[in-house]
């Protein structure tokens, strides 16, 4: 069963805080250690905002620069991760108001929408579906099909599902209530599984 | 249980945040419907798929571009 797992459990002190706390010290290796750690998430987390690879590229700079310098803001009661990446989506989000200027951007935009909200197509799919398409076929129908979520859904969904934030973490990091959260989360799925369904149903006559 | 009442938990039961009394209704009902049974297993493969798939590579030199600006930040700093 696929659950998403914590980061790490409650009570027991995480590794990052013992790395954050050497960085203060003044060891920059220390940074260096938290940055390979997280340097993917956040791109990843900066491209499916901001859709394009140069604002995703400046905004994981940025975010790492600002966490850097913003350390001693950092309190231990939050996890450094979800700190980062706070940052880093509202990094994202300004890159965005300044690429579409005159044009308001917020995670709120484009929910209006009850597509997916109950399930039409209802083909199973394939027992591998992935199977069928090459490494990098596949990369680009999984692009295509979560570029066109609406934006409050898509970045829900990429902080919970793909991420591994808690549904707590999520609305904490985008301002939005667990409510708001949970129904966001439940509509991306639903979106993202019936758009998906165009390319990996199960073919008549019981070919893959 | 009906089909609207199963979707309502469908995230619960993903994400195996529902006690086992629900859990055994949602069970019961997914071995009498098909739809629902597609609905949870095409769902929970569309996470899965998400999370096991890196859709967008790290560009090279990004870290070392990063890394200098850090180390430049620091001579000024500690
Ligand atoms: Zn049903």
């Amino acid at each position: 069963m696929a659950t998403i797992q914590p980061i790490a459990g409650e009570n027991e002190q995480h590794p990052d805080v013992a790395l954050v706390e050497r960085v203060r010290a003044g060891d920059v290796s220390a940074y260096d250690t938290l940055v390979r750690k997280y340097e993917r998430q956040i791109f990843r987390i900066a491209q499916h905002i901001t859709q394009n690879r140069e604002d995703a590229e400046d905004v994981m700079q940025d975010a790492f620069l600002k966490a850097y310098e913003k350390l001693d803001q950092f309190q231990g009661n939050s996890k450094f991760y979800t700190w980062l990446v706070r940052i880093a989506v509202n990094e994202s989000l300004m890159r965005l108001r300044k690429r579409r200027t005159g044009k308001m951007v917020s995670i709120d935009e484009d929910v209006e929408t009850e597509e997916g909200s109950v399930p039409r197509d209802l083909a199973d799919w394939a027992p591998d579906p992935e199977q069928n398409y090459t490494q990098s076929e596949l990369a680009e129908i999984l692009r295509k099909t979560i570029q066109g979520l609406p934006q409050g859904f898509r970045i829900v969904f990429v902080l919970r599902d793909v991420e591994g934030l808690s549904t707590e973490e999520t609305a904490e990091t985008l301002g939005l209530s667990i409510p708001a959260v949970k129904s966001r989360l439940l509509r991306a799925r639903l979106q993202l599984r019936e758009r998906l369904s165009r390319y990996f149903r199960r073919k008549k006559g019981g070919e893959k | 249980m009906t089909c609207s009442e199963f979707l309502a938990l469908l995230d619960d039961l993903i994400d195996d945040s529902v006690n086992t009394e629900t859990r055994t209704e949602l069970e019961k009902h997914l071995k009498g419907c098909e739809h629902c049974e597609v609905t949870f297993n095409t769902t929970r493969k569309t996470i899965e798929i998400y999370r096991s798939h890196e859709i967008y590579e790290l560009p090279s030199g990004l870290r070392e571009r990063l890394h200098a600006a850090i180390m430049s930040r620091c001579k000024k700093g500690c």
